[in-house]
């Protein structure tokens, strides 16, 4: 076969979803208001540090629970690549969070901090965007100690 | 259910590109192998396929698996594809097995393949994450490679894991595949090369990552009876489990251990399980293969493992999960030797070097990870183990684990979400 260079097709494909997030709808209404909300379980009383309408445990409804708006790092890494979407972005750290009263962790950004100082243990609050996008990224976390609005 | 054996399987050159061949010539390849390696069988003798590929993105064609089943001449026998992300050939393993086990085939093709050289890498990536959820996970910056690296994280601060420790994993599955000609990244690396290598997400470098491949697979499975006409050496599948978790790491549970028959609720009294160290999954598929095939110490009576060691920190957790150690023994395990082949040089002090094969291929590390064909592979090389022909099929002898008697292949999808363990047999 002769020799050439690869054949691109262009396909850019560009949809606009109608898109809900249906029961989990309050979770993200809440990021505008400066809100976490986890789910907690009406019969077993799990709680979930993320919106889970019924309880992954038992399977009985939960009803939304405030999360406190500090936690700590439970584990992170820093990305220096990434997915197309993301690599301008790099490099950026991700981290679960844990909570105080909550049972299960939340994924988030931790901004504001040198990837060398983050550790597991790091006290964490919760930051919102002043102009809410409706996406789990209205809200990110910066160390406690950080000096808040900066 | 019926006894189920694996009868002839095949595997094309994994590869960073094949631009000669499509999807469905890489599919027949493997297939022709694993036909030319069985003299007595032929064609009509098969009652029906299951083909399996990951992404619908990556082939930018749905329904790929019927252009295989045409192309192989295998219409209009029965046929499905299979989709379960990274564990995606290991569940179409299983989903052939199950056709052959119910009665419903005599004998049933698996078929597996992806085509990932089509995007560029970080577009390939970006893929990949798709696979976590769209909602909550992708949007925070969707890189499978930082969902491990969070995970081992948490490893290294449970048990004390290290980086080195991950790093002899590479050094380990890369120099393997030295003796493998169907691998794509064979080399002989040091510890220290790969720590130097370019940082991915803390702490995985690009050298504990398995890379993107194109490349297709081919298992056939048979009833008791056929396999006995066709097959000189046919090769027992003596036990299959599955097992699951959450999509979101981030909402697994802290609690107890599911024990496997050689441990106690001793071992680990102050252990949160699985949380974000461990693959519950993994562990679930294993107790139930064990138990169909009757092995009460995994560590004593396999031969070897050929697991989805998609990072080195994984190979690391999944040793765990499969009770070839203790939670938290994974790294010193690295160290023992004893998953590293006998007789092959790695430029490391082995004590008990041999002692458990782990990836003698060279896993996907250094065989490459063309997801479709991922777990099928598997199976073809422990396959071959089993029947003793490594060296028919490798042109060398080197990784042929000598005595092989049982052998265990494990394919792991998302950060643990589909895991399956499938254990075969020297019949």
């Amino acid at each position: 076969m002769e020799e050439t260079g690869p054949l691109i097709i262009h396909d850019h494909y560009e949809i606009d979803y109608r898109h809900s997030y249906a029961e989990d709808s309050p979770f993200f209404l809440g990021l505008g208001k400066g809100k976490l909300l986890g789910s907690r379980c009406t019969a077993c009383g799990y709680t979930f540090a993320t919106p889970r309408a019924y309880c992954m445990q038992c399977g009985a409804a939960t009803q939304w629970h405030e999360l406190p708006l500090t936690g700590r790092v439970h584990t992170f890494t820093t990305c220096h690549y990434g997915g197309e979407a993301f690599l301008k972005e790099t490099p950026f750290t991700l981290i679960l969070v844990e909570f105080d009263g909550a049972d299960t962790l939340f994924l988030s950004r931790l901004k504001n901090l040198p990837p060398d100082q983050v550790r597991i243990g790091l006290p964490v609050r919760a930051r919102f965007t002043k102009t809410p996008t409706f996406k789990v990224t209205d809200v990110w976390f910066e160390p406690l100690d950080h000096p808040r609005g900066q | 259910m019926k006894p189920v054996y694996m009868i002839s399987g095949g595997i094309t050159k994994f590869a960073k590109a094949h631009p000669d061949k499509d999807f469905r010539l890489m599919v027949k390849e493997a297939y022709d192998y694993a036909l030319r390696d069985l003299p007595r069988f032929s064609k009509d003798m098969i009652s029906g396929a299951v083909g399996s590929y990951f992404s619908d993105h990556f082939t930018r064609q749905l329904k790929a698996a019927s252009m295989v089943q045409d192309f192989l001449g295998l219409c209009p026998k029965p046929s499905k594809r299979v989709e379960g992300g990274g564990a995606t050939g290991g569940l179409c393993f299983q989903s052939a097995w199950e056709a052959v086990a119910s009665g419903r085939m005599e004998c049933c093709v698996a078929f597996g393949f992806e085509t990932m050289s089509r995007v560029n890498t970080w577009k390939g990536n970006e893929f990949i994450a798709l696979a976590s959820d769209t909602n909550f996970d992708f949007p925070v910056g969707g890189f499978y490679s930082g969902y491990y690296a969070m995970m081992v994280q948490r490893h290294m601060y449970e048990f004390g894991t290290t980086v080195e420790q991950m790093a002899m994993v590479s050094v380990k599955n890369h120099a393997n595949a030295l003796y493998n000609p169907y691998a794509q990244k064979a080399k002989r690396l040091t510890v220290k090369e790969v720590r130097e290598s370019p940082m991915v997400a803390t702490p995985l470098t690009m050298e504990d990552i398995c890379t993107m491949s194109d490349g297709a697979a081919v298992c056939i499975l048979a009833s008791e009876d056929l396999a006995g006409k066709v097959c000189d050496r046919p090769v027992r599948i003596s036990g299959v489990g599955s097992g699951s978790d959450a999509m979101r790491m981030a909402d697994r549970p802290h609690g107890n251990v599911i024990l496997l028959p050689h441990e106690l609720e001793s071992d680990y009294r102050d252990l949160k399980y699985p949380g974000v160290h461990s693959f519950r999954g993994g562990r679930m598929a294993a107790k139930l293969a064990y138990e169909m095939a009757h092995l009460q110490d995994p560590n004593e009576e396999l031969s070897f493992v050929e697991l989805h060691d998609a990072y080195t920190s994984s190979e690391i957790q999944t040793y765990e999960d499969l009770g070839l150690c203790k939670y938290g023994q994974g790294g010193r395990f690295v160290e023992s030797g004893r998953p590293f082949m006998p007789g092959v040089d790695y430029g490391l002090e082995l004590p008990e070097q041999g002692g458990l094969p782990v990836n003698p291929s060279g896993g996907l590390l250094a065989c490459g990870h063309p997801v479709g064909a991922t777990g099928l592979m598997q199976a073809v090389f422990a396959f071959w183990q089993l029947q003793r022909t490594m060296e028919k099929h490798l042109g060398n002898g080197t990784l042929q684990v000598k005595n092989a008697k049982r052998g265990l292949i494990h394919s792991h999808a998302g950060t643990g979400t589909y895991i399956t363990v499938s254990i075969l047999e020297a019949a």
